[in-house]
């Protein structure tokens, strides 16, 4: 199901969820242990074409996300799109940041793991000051703000829209980043298609101290009307669970869909035709 | 070397020269600006600053969030309101906190209103040729203890007034406010106050009158209204919710 190369953060983080994956530790030395973390382009050189405004290739879509009474939790399905193609179906679109944050992506799926790779230079940088105090989920809504804002000034965007959501010090966090650094925070989120399909059913549904099995249903509920309704959404989603203690993904699973209606079953019955 | 040399220089004193270089546009559909709405107002008194703003986030015809802050306060004394695109917004506040800072420390207190105002501008300015799309009202007290408001563009063409509004529903809230504040020409004998006559519950009552009409016929301006008054005791918050449609 995972991408064969094992990331150094997937191991760490994912591992306190109790996954049956191996736990092997694998220490990896490279570049990434050399310093703080360094911008995406480099300079603009003579004779090298410069990048500007993209347009996304494979695309995740809409990633959820809710606060409940032990943390919070963010979902998103494993589909990564080429356009109207569902070309990848075990797309991982939400990566434990540290052990008590969590970032979702709808979008470039490859802008996404550009993220994580910085994220993770990032935590490494702050962890090695060894100073009792490491960077918490508002830490790094900030500072993927301020990331994804450069990156809009210089009209050269990130094309995702991130959710980041945490628990550090009993306080939970979830917010929201787009490509052009417009960032909020709130009790429920949603991204892309989530906006217009799943925040209404959060708005009518929603309550403070809802339990796990409260917020995992709410957010079932909601993906399922998005599978049914967004053509880029397939039935194959992750619940990741995110408490000051660790953050906990699951296997991807699918939801209980109806497709029995007669409508379906002999989609011609009532059409017009010669023949 | 020579050519290695000569790529050196021209990235140092004329790094545009890079830009010679094949450069691909895709298409036109990526916009690095949008305006995520909302409306600002103040109210200059004798001796009080009344600053309004709705809490409503939106983006195209969704409501992003319905309870976010578009009211930063930069100094003791002065409080800036500003709505368009959030993400500007919320830069132009740092930029201007870093500043003020900076200031603090060279001048052992806090910047006037007045000094702050022309700082924003200069701001604004600095980016005229890609602005921040903000359209900001500033409010607070002036060196004599009385109520000051200035009023912006995007670019930074500033003026002060008396009371001022911006923002997705400055047009329906202006006329309002003209109606009950405006005071007469400068050039009346005998000379009279530009601050408003108001006391200061009256303004925040007219306000709150103004946020609640506007709520009906604007889609970005509603689900509640952030009031912060200054006066020589210091600085109040009140909220009001309005109408969530």
């Amino acid at each position: 199901m995972h991408h064969p190369q094992v990331l150094r953060s997937q191991m760490r983080w994912e591992c306190h969820g109790g996954q049956e994956e191996s736990k092997q530790e694998q220490i990896y030395v490279g570049r990434s242990l050399m310093g703080p973390p360094t911008p995406f382009t480099l300079m603009p050189m003579p004779g090298v074409p410069i990048t500007h405004t993209q347009q996304p290739y494979v695309t995740g879509t809409s990633v959820l996300g809710l606060i409940y009474e032990g943390g919070v939790l963010i979902a998103a399905d494993t589909a990564g799109s080429y356009g109207s193609t569902t070309r990848f179906k075990s797309v991982e679109r939400m990566k434990a940041v540290s052990n008590n944050t969590l970032l979702g992506a709808s979008g470039e799926i490859s802008d996404f793991q550009a993220i994580t790779q910085l994220l993770d230079r990032l935590i490494v940088a702050d962890a090695m000051w060894d100073d009792g105090n490491d960077l918490g989920p508002l830490d790094i809504h900030n500072y993927l703000t301020r990331v994804m804002y450069n990156r809009r000034n210089k009209f050269d965007p990130l094309w995702n829209t991130l959710i980041l959501g945490g628990v550090k010090n009993g306080v939970k966090h979830l917010g929201s980043v787009s490509m052009i650094g417009v960032h909020y925070v709130d009790n429920h989120i949603a991204t892309g298609f989530g906006i217009h399909l799943a925040q209404p059913i959060f708005r009518e549904e929603w309550k403070e101290n809802m339990t796990l099995e409260e917020g995992t249903r709410l957010l079932e509920k909601a993906l399922l009307v998005l599978f049914y309704r967004d053509r880029s959404a397939i039935n194959k989603i992750q619940v990741a669970n995110v408490t000051e203690d660790g953050v906990h993904i699951s296997q991807p699973y699918a939801l209980k869909s109806e497709w029995n209606l007669e409508a379906f079953k002999n989609p011609t019955a009532s059409a017009a035709g010669s023949w | 070397m020579r050519s290695w040399k000569l790529a050196k220089m021209s990235m140092v004193f004329a790094p545009r020269l890079a830009e010679s270089a094949p450069t691909s546009h895709v298409g036109a559909s990526w916009s690095p600006y949008d305006n995520n709405g909302g409306t600002c107002v103040a109210i200059a008194g004798a001796d009080y600053c009344v600053i309004a703003a709705d809490t409503r986030m939106s983006t195209g015809f969704s409501i992003l969030t319905r309870d976010y802050s578009k009211i930063h306060h930069i100094t003791e004394k002065c409080v800036l309101a500003s709505s368009g695109f959030q993400a500007d917004v919320r830069s132009l506040q740092k930029n201007l906190d870093a500043r003020h800072q900076i200031y603090q420390h060279q001048h052992s207190k806090q910047m006037s209103c007045p000094a702050m105002a022309q700082l924003l501008s200069n701001t604004l300015y600095y980016k005229r040729f890609f602005p921040y799309y903000s359209f900001n009202v500033l409010g607070g007290l002036d060196n004599e203890g009385k109520g000051c408001v200035y009023t912006y563009d995007a670019v930074g063409s500033y003026e002060r007034s008396g009371y001022s509004s911006q923002g997705s529903g400055q047009t329906l809230i202006m006329p309002v406010l003209d109606n009950q504040l405006k005071s007469a020409s400068p050039l009346v004998l005998p000379p009279r106050e530009s601050s408003t006559p108001l006391t200061e519950s009256e303004a925040v009552d007219l306000i709150k009158d103004t946020f609640a009409s506007a709520a009906e016929r604007d889609i970005y301006t509603g689900d509640g209204v952030e009031i912060v008054i200054i006066n020589k005791e210091g600085i109040r918050r009140e909220t009001m919710a309005l109408k969530r449609d």
